[in-house]
């Protein structure tokens, strides 16, 4: 896919998630752009796993969990992919918690590729040796490719986690709090891995870490009950340059 | 929904307090004596033995009656036991010979229902713990599987004559009562299927699913091979069930007495639990130890049915991999 770095790649407009009367996320209006990592900042509860639900339609499968407004997804909404299942494969989900899959660690990566029709030894061999080459994981199980994924340490299992989501070779990849099993030796390897992996998809990175944020996102969005706060250049925005108080008040971590 | 987890730095931050043990209601021994057990401890203590010696009694209350049932049938029952009485049929009025036909007979029987009913309410299962939205559709299913749970077997057993001996013509045969009993057991399988299905963790579903995986292709990649081993629980509850009904076989596709092993669905047979039901009520002058020999057999004959699928269980779930 051709595309130049201010392209839009997600454009929310005017969006609203609620669960039952609980409203999770209401009026957010922002996008994101091609080949970017734009960080989501946020305290607990303020909606900012719920935005991740809906970019990939997980509110089909979650019960009470209604969207109002639009994500479009390359200029299109969401809500009007006819097949989900296309849409979900071109983006890479890392939940919070590690889900190894009942299966061999090479089964968890090839997963994905035989879904999308990859067959033979040799590809997805090529397929599973790349994607845990990236995701930093490759030297510690490649003797070991047919032991279960569950059985790995919860940080392994987020690198298999995360080279399972890069095995969709997704143009979008969502990360929801991905450190918060892993140690942060193992953080900062993924963060580098993130850099790099910046040139070929969009990285939303939502993070309880403020300065994981600083650290990787080229524009940063605050959300806060609900509410997103402000979207902005993340520089700008750790330099104080905030156009609302409340923001510099969450980054500089004199919240109350 | 929320996340629970979320913020788990500044909180895996915060010193460990002591604070709890000040909370049981001791706040005078914080300080000094660290380690002893106060009043609130000592009461804890001795409910959990209680309450342990409380389940342990349940436990051998439960297994008393199954140890008196099995003991009364080996020792009246076992006498009769001989190489004839498996092997060949019934003779002189059923007071000579042996179960051979009616054992072949319940085979058949358990067989074919099990043909019938777990591929139905297994995917009928499928259907209610991954598809079925909470809508009026999916209750009115439910509620279809509690009655039908809670239908009478010889309700079932004019059911089945009236469906499938009569309207569908099937005559007298296996395939009638077979079809009879897996009516009758699918909200067993149903159940217990859902139940398992449910079991396994949501969160292998929401990552199959974020992969582009369509809910069957997770279905059959993540969910069933997960779930099989308690599949395989309700089917033993099935066997179990199967083998033991008397009423419905009677009155769709079991006779008293015939010379002839079954053939094939649509001929008629003999059953164990019928047999046991004529020989122990009806029929004179059988020698005593014989309709113990019958139970008996019977109950050896779920526990060799048993015990495969439990094998095979305890295979499946030496690879269960959570």
């Amino acid at each position: 896919m051709v595309s130049t770095a201010s392209e839009t790649k997600l454009s929310v407009k005017d969006l609203s998630i609620r669960y039952g009367d609980h409203v999770a996320l209401e009026g957010a209006s922002f996008d994101v752009r091609e080949n970017e990592i734009f960080g989501i900042i946020g305290p607990a509860n303020s909606g900012k796993t719920s935005f991740i639900r809906a970019i990939n339609r997980m509110d089909e499968m979650t019960p009470g969990m209604k969207v109002h407004g639009s994500i479009e997804f390359n200029g299109k909404p969401v809500d009007s992919w006819r097949n989900l299942y296309a849409l979900r494969s071109r983006i890479g989900v890392v939940f919070p918690l590690p889900v190894g899959l009942p299966m061999s660690i090479y089964e968890n990566v090839a997963f994905a590729a035989k879904l999308r029709g990859v067959r033979g030894k040799g590809a997805l061999d090529e397929v599973v040796e790349r994607c845990l080459r990236r995701s930093a994981l490759w030297d510690e199980v490649k003797d070991r490719l047919d032991s279960l994924g569950s059985l790995l340490s919860g940080g392994q299992q987020q690198r298999l986690t995360i080279a399972r989501a890069l095995s969709q070779e997704p143009e979008l990849l969502l990360l929801d709090e991905f450190s918060i099993a892993v140690d942060p030796v193992t953080t900062m390897r993924i963060e580098e891995v993130l850099k790099e992996l910046k040139q070929e998809m969009t990285i939303v990175l939502v993070t309880n870490l403020t300065q994981q944020a600083q650290r990787l996102a080229d524009r940063t969005a605050f959300f806060l009950e609900g509410q997103v706060v402000e979207v902005g250049e993340t520089k700008a925005m750790f330099k104080g340059q905030t156009k609302d108080p409340r923001t510099t008040h969450y980054i500089e971590g004199r919240f109350g | 929904m929320t996340n629970e987890t979320e913020d788990p730095v500044a909180s895996a931050a915060l010193p460990l307090s002591g604070g709890d043990r000040a909370a049981n209601g001791a706040p005078g021994d914080q300080g000094g004596a660290l380690f002893t057990a106060t009043a609130l401890d000592q009461k804890n203590a001795r409910a959990e033995r209680g309450y342990h010696s409380l389940f342990l009694l349940m436990s051998i209350v439960l297994i008393l009656p199954v140890v008196a049932i099995l003991g009364l049938l080996i020792l009246r029952g076992g006498p009769a036991f001989s190489w004839e009485f498996f092997t060949e049929a019934p003779r002189a009025q059923f007071t000579e010979g042996g179960i051979f036909p009616a054992l072949v007979g319940t085979l058949w029987l358990v067989v074919v229902a099990l043909l019938a009913s777990v591929p139905l309410g297994v995917a009928a299962a499928i259907y209610l713990s991954e598809y079925a939205k909470d809508n009026a559709l999916t209750r009115l299913i439910n509620l279809a599987i509690i009655n039908l749970a809670g239908v009478p077997s010889i309700v079932h057993a004019l059911f089945g004559l009236g469906a499938f001996v009569l309207f569908f013509d099937f005559g007298t045969s296996i395939l009638a009562a077979s079809l009879t009993l897996a009516i009758m057991t699918l909200p067993v399988v149903i159940v217990s299927t859902r139940e398992t299905l449910q079991a396994v963790p949501q969160s292998f579903r929401m990552a199959c699913w974020s992969l582009g995986a369509t809910r069957w292709q997770t279905i059959r990649k993540v969910v069933l091979p997960n779930s099989v081993s308690g599949i395989l629980t309700g089917v033993i509850l099935e066997v179990s069930r199967t083998v033991g009904e008397t009423a419905p076989v009677m009155f769709t596709g079991a006779v008293l007495f015939t010379p002839f092993l079954p053939q094939g669905v649509l001929d008629e047979t003999m059953a164990m639990s019928l047999h046991l039901y004529m020989i122990a009520t009806v029929i004179p002058d059988v020698p005593p130890e014989v309709p113990y020999g019958v139970a008996l057999s019977l109950i050896l004959m779920v526990l060799v049915l048993n015990s495969a699928s439990i094998g095979f269980r305890v295979y499946l779930r030496g690879k269960k991999k959570w």
